[in-house]
């Protein structure tokens, strides 16, 4: 039954004028998504500090999702490619704490893809759950 | 009112309700499939199935017909209850086992199989389609017939009804889809189509226009509501909650005083079903640019799938069939837009499924545009194929409903080509409506019906004081519509300038109270939203669950929080408990946030002390078959709003006063034309020119295919400027320094030794291009060999070389469109034909042919192709591979070139070859980009803020652009886009001080050891590097300018010492969202 399947929680930072734009359009859109994901809105999904990510993954987070706009649609020019810059820097460091790679996540979505935000929670929520959850988990 | 208590809560219904409605009240969900909001109850599925417990023990009853009585105890959720519900879906199942509906209800009760014998029935008889033909429509077309096992649902005498009204309600109510419109009426049934979807999806007479639509409320299509047709139905109204539908609402007229009118009415596609030879609306496969445009949408009627009208699957071959409404006798324009959006279709068709086969049918491809040939070529390497021939008719072919193209190949032999789809691009016609517009305005159209401008104004309509903007005055893109609308309101603002700011009216509000040092008092507002969040979360479990959250002293729940009357409760509220920190948990904050920032403002509170919880669009809304999980996100959002509540700080906007002039750099015809509307609007210039006198390339301009004169157009400018009391010229100088940011520049503008300091608010970059210097085609060899320029100033001066000219060969694109220039000059073409019919004027029997690629006269330029060619000037195409060559043999000059259509060299022996130049940019702009730290594109014009929506302004504020130095450009673009550049430039001189936004970032002295990692990400150059001395100590710092930091955070997330961060983003308060997002509810 759903009570034993494992629950993970997702922190979500989505950027104001795309992905945050977007998972209101999938709302307006009655997309369904499972109820996982915890968004944080930030102004850019180059806002995003590595750190804030890692702190994310070692208290206890099962996953952590930035989602920016498209390449070439940044609303600051181009903060989104300095998000893609650093994440290879928080996969290393993901590395060097043990986490699996799957549960940190870069999408792009723009604010008129709703269905598209909902089917990459879908996604990640399910990758996540496979995973099970998170060593840091107290 | 009456009290009931149902699954052990207690609710207040009106008298006359029944255990479903009261039940719906709670947001307790009962199964139903008989119940409609708008009907009487009926009671005949049986699902709805409820436990009473009342004086003589518990009963079994259906909800729906079962009044409310006061005190009775309901149980939607008993053993009894289920037990009862599942024995009737499992009826129902083996009454209709394919019904959709039934499989998905008896599966959510753990049915799998029906044990009851299966019949292969579609209808289970709940009477919803005769009871709303009867109820709502006051019909009666269809009615139950017969008794017994024998009932059935029927049309009288089993014929078609002839008193059907044919709006389909009995279709749409039906809840297994038994019911089949066209069975029941004699007429034939026309879904009503979504405008928006372009007719590709159906829609109903009450609707929301579009996700994105500003308002966003539903509206009433009187021409398709019964309602309105016939006085029935009515049904809407029983579903609305906020009891906002109103039929009785009226247009209203109201009539506004204006000194000044701008027309921006837009176009209209061309209507592609008058092209019968196309079988648009035959061939469902057969679709319009714009349909296309819906379908590669996300938000599209296949949710931004490719997929065939006729069969719904994906096409592996499609075709784009350029000018279909343009470029005829007709109608003897482009439109101008249509060969890149077909082009930008077929790219982002091939992106959607890489193997699919895209072929273009086009006549000329018009790349003009900025970057447009780079577009193009891409387009080519990605696989997309251009056939250069108009095809004349598409036949469908039986069976695969797949499109048979036929047309005349490269090598000339006619073939014929199966397509699964075909898209027609579609022209731009000027909208029916605005013939009556332009009437009542007065101003003259064109024979096309597009308003009707003159050459060298073009936003001005024959009547002053009206202005055009966008496609009404001709077919064009984006950029160029946007630069147009700026340019109106320019024209505007010069002509209202003594009225200018006379009807704002500022809001006062009263002092801000100090609450620096007091603990956090956070009050929090849970939204019911009607149903939208109550009906699927536990809202007033979400408020008991806030009221115990750390520093939150208030906490209740609203109906509808963004009401009128709760706005003045929050503000009675924040002074009653003393509040400091407000959250509102309810919608988006990209929607209310402004609406709840003021209503914190009119308590007194600082507007940055407010936060939003979204527990709507991004919980109830999606997780809607999920009330528990829904309630406890609801709450980890509050929780986590809560969490941020406490570190909020309040926030000023800083004020930044502005200095009122403009520097306009470069006094040609761009420039003129800026520097002339802004000291129009009362604004001080300083227009700087290189040269020693004004004018650019604009003085070797001598005659316009429009027919106006631009030499007087250049006198009158430079006259007026002269004349001008607020514009001072600067000849023969240069901008060597600059200095500030936006609202405060000090530039030094240098004239030979002389330096002079100027300030400025904005400035204006008009620094032009010039034209290149063929050294192909023997130019510069041989005195016979000219460009267009010098062609049009030797037919000014009516040079005695241009006597009895014999023959006159053109060549097109010399530097533009190859390696080293890849984009096109896109003014050539139209300057060949405009020297060309000169040519012809002066002496008809002269041979003038021109060497062309594509002839790329856009817009309404195509009227003097036409006209060139009815005057007998010849037109041959070569291949970029195959260019022609210029000899001379015994002392004659003659051309050669390969004709592609003939595939046969041609030879042509010519008194002059006249070549037309690439237009290339100042050997300047690295100079100028760098004093204003403004990018530049790879072939070296300046790069705009963004390519279709800001094309006169840069990433940098308070510097514009215009002219030339954009890109190449005709005379008439560059007087709009410097008009538009002085509406920019205006909307920040208009102002005694900018306000600058509050969250931006800031630097924290003493965690920043000067890295500097930060300043080179910064995408605004807001960030220096500085050095002060410090206890005897050199301390390096960061310095961050706030007129030109726009908070992005790129510093915040490179800096690794915590040495700068963005206001309201702090990471300590993300950091503390992330904690309380993982805390355990």
């Amino acid at each position: 039954m759903a009570d034993e399947q494992f629950e993970p929680i997702i922190v979500g930072f989505c950027c104001n004028w795309c992905s945050y734009a977007g998972a209101d359009l999938a709302g307006v859109s009655r997309q369904q998504y499972p109820p996982n994901l915890r968004i944080i809105r930030v102004m850019c999904s180059g806002m995003v500090h590595p750190n804030l990510v890692i702190d994310a993954l070692t208290k206890g987070a099962d996953g952590v999702l930035i989602c920016g706009c498209h390449p070439g649609d940044c609303h600051y020019l181009e903060g989104n490619l300095k998000a893609e810059n650093r994440k290879e820097a928080i996969e290393l460091m993901l590395e060097d704490f043990g986490i699996e790679p799957e549960r940190f996540r870069l999408e792009w979505v723009s604010a008129s893809e709703g269905p598209r935000f909902a089917e990459v929670i879908r996604e990640m929520t399910e990758a996540v759950r496979a995973l099970g959850p998170s060593m840091y988990k107290a | 009112m009456i009290k009931l208590t149902i699954d052990d809560k207690q609710v207040e219904v009106d008298e006359g309700s029944t255990v479903l409605q009261a039940a719906d009240k709670l947001g307790i969900h009962i199964p139903t499939l008989c119940y409609h909001k708008s009907l009487a109850p009926y009671g005949a599925c049986r699902v709805c199935l409820v436990e009473l417990t009342g004086s003589r023990g518990s009963i079994i009853q259906a909800s729906c017909v079962y009044p409310a009585q006061e005190g009775l105890t309901v149980r939607t959720d008993t053993e009894r209850v289920l037990k009862a519900r599942r024995v009737m879906l499992e009826l129902l199942l083996a009454r209709c086992p394919d019904s959709e509906r039934i499989k998905e209800m008896a599966a959510e009760s753990g049915i799998e199989e029906s044990r009851f014998p299966k019949k292969d029935d579609d209808c289970i008889l709940c009477g919803l389609c005769a009871r709303v033909c009867e109820e709502r429509m006051g019909v009666g077309a269809v009615s139950f017939a017969n008794r017994g096992s024998a009932r059935e649902i029927a049309v009288p005498y089993d014929k078609h009804s002839q008193i059907c009204i044919t709006c389909g309600a009995c279709q749409v109510v039906c809840p297994t889809d038994a019911v089949d419109l066209t069975e029941v009426t004699l007429n034939k049934p026309r879904p009503i189509m979504s405008d928006y979807d372009m007719g590709l999806s159906p829609r109903s007479s009450i609707y929301i226009p579009f996700a994105q639509a500003i308002p966003k409320v539903a509206v009433i299509d009187r021409n398709t509501c019964m309602h309105f047709l016939k006085d029935v139905c009515k049904s809407c109204e029983n579903f609305c909650e906020a009891n906002a539908i109103d039929y009785e609402q009226q247009d209203e007229f109201e009539e506004v005083d204006v000194g000044a009118v701008v027309l921006s009415p837009g176009f209209e596609q061309f209507d592609p079903d008058l092209k019968k030879e196309l079988g648009y609306s035959r061939y469902p496969n057969v679709i319009s640019s714009l349909q296309f445009e819906r379908l590669l949408s996300a938000s599209g009627p296949y949710l931004g799938e490719v997929l065939r009208s006729s069969d719904q699957k994906h096409p592996k071959k499609m075709a784009w069939v350029q000018c279909v409404g343009s470029r005829e006798l007709e109608c003897n324009y482009c439109s101008s837009v249509c060969c890149m959006y077909a082009t930008k279709e077929a790219i982002i068709a091939k992106e959607h499924a890489p193997d699919l086969d895209c072929t273009v049918f086009f006549i000329d491809m018009r790349a003009f545009g900025k970057g447009f040939d780079a577009y193009y070529e891409r387009a080519k390497e990605l696989g997309v194929k251009y056939v250069r021939c108009r095809p004349s008719s598409i036949k469908e072919v039986p069976g695969t409903k797949n499109l048979r193209i036929t047309y005349q190949g490269a090598d000339g032999e006619i073939a014929t080509e199966e397509f699964d789809m075909v898209v027609l691009s579609t022209g731009i016609r000027p909208p029916e409506e605005v013939r009556e517009l332009a009437e009542k305005c007065g101003i003259e159209l064109d024979q096309y019906g597009f308003a009707a401008t003159q050459g060298l104004a073009p936003v001005e309509t024959s009547k002053p004081g009206v202005y055009v903007c966008g496609p009404f005055a001709s077919p064009k893109d984006i950029p160029e519509t946007v630069i147009e609308a700026s340019a109106g309101a320019a024209k505007a603002m010069a002509l209202l300038t003594r009225e200018r700011g006379t009807l704002i009216t500022h809001r006062e509000y009263p002092p801000e109270k100090d609450v620096s040092g007091q603990p956090p008092r956070i009050g929090v507002f849970v939204c019911h939203c009607g149903r939208n969040i109550g009906g699927f979360a536990d809202v007033p479990g979400v408020v008991e669950y806030a009221k115990t959250l750390p520093n939150v002293v208030y906490a209740e729940d609203n109906l509808y929080t963004c009401s009128t009357d709760t706005q003045e409760r929050i503000s009675q509220l924040i002074a009653e408990h003393d509040l400091n920190r407000v959250i509102v948990a309810s919608c988006s904050p990209r929607t209310h946030e402004p609406l709840f920032r003021n209503t914190c403002r009119q308590a007194g509170l600082n507007e940055y002390l407010f936060e939003m919880a979204n527990i709507r669009d991004q919980c109830t809304w999606v997780h809607m078959h999920e009330p528990e999980m829904a309630t406890r996100k609801a709450r980890d959002l509050v929780r986590i709003a809560v969490a941020k509540a406490r570190l909020l700080e309040p926030l000023v906007k800083g004020h930044l006063k502005v200095n009122n002039e403009a520097l306009v750099i470069g006094g040609g015809l761009a420039g003129m034309t800026a520097a002339l509307n802004l000291a129009d609007q009362g604004f001080k210039v300083h227009l700087v020119e290189k040269e020693q006198q004004l004018g650019g390339n604009f003085r070797h301009i001598h005659s316009l295919l429009s027919g106006d004169d631009p030499q007087e157009k250049l006198t009158d400018a430079v006259g007026r400027i002269d004349s001008h009391p607020k514009i001072d010229v600067y000849l023969e100088s240069k901008v060597s320094a600059v200095d500030g940011s936006v609202g405060n520049f000090k530039s030094t503008i240098q004239r030979n030794s002389t330096e002079k300091e100027v300030s400025h608010g904005v400035a204006i970059i008009a620094t032009g291009a010039n034209e290149y210097e063929p050294t192909e085609y023997l130019h510069g060899k041989d005195p016979r060999v000219l460009t267009q320029r010098c062609l049009e100033e030797w037919i000014a001066e009516g040079k005695p070389e241009l006597q009895n000219l014999k023959s006159v060969v053109m060549i097109q694109c010399v530097g533009s469109r190859e390696e080293a220039r890849p984009y096109c000059s896109r003014i050539c073409c139209s300057q060949a034909i405009k020297n060309a019919i000169a040519l012809k004027d002066m002496r008809p029997e002269t041979d003038v042919c021109i060497l062309y690629r594509d002839i790329r006269t856009y817009g309404l330029l195509e009227e003097h192709y036409r006209k060139a060619r009815e005057k007998g000037v010849r037109f041959i195409r070569y291949e970029e591979n195959q260019k022609p060559e210029v000899s001379v043999k015994d002392g004659t000059l003659s051309v050669s070139s390969v004709d592609p259509i003939l595939n046969a060299p041609v030879c042509v022996d010519c008194d002059l070859v006249v070549l037309a130049p690439a237009i290339i940019p100042d050997e300047r702009v690295d100079e100028v980009g760098k004093l204003f730290k403004i990018p530049l594109n790879q072939d070296k014009f300046f790069l705009e803020a963004h390519m279709k929506l800001r094309p006169v302004d840069f990433a940098t504020d308070g510097v514009f652009m215009c002219g030339l130095a954009h890109c190449p450009k005709s005379v008439e673009e560059s007087i709009a886009q410097a008009d538009a550049a002085a509406a920019r430039a205006a909307t920040i001189l208009s102002k005694d001080e900018i306000e600058l936004e509050a969250t931006i970032s800031e630097v924290v002295d003493e965690n920043c050891d000067g890295c500097a990692y930060c300043i080179d990400p910064c995408p605004y150059n807001a960030l220096t590097l500085i050095e002060y001395m410090y206890k005897g100590d050199i301390k390096k710092t960061v310095e961050r300018d706030g007129a030109l930091c726009k908070g992005c955070g790129v510093c915040m997330a490179t800096c690794p010492k915590k040495g700068i961060f963005v206001r309201s983003f702090k990471l300590e308060q993300l950091g503390a969202m992330v904690e309380a997002a993982l805390e355990e509810a």
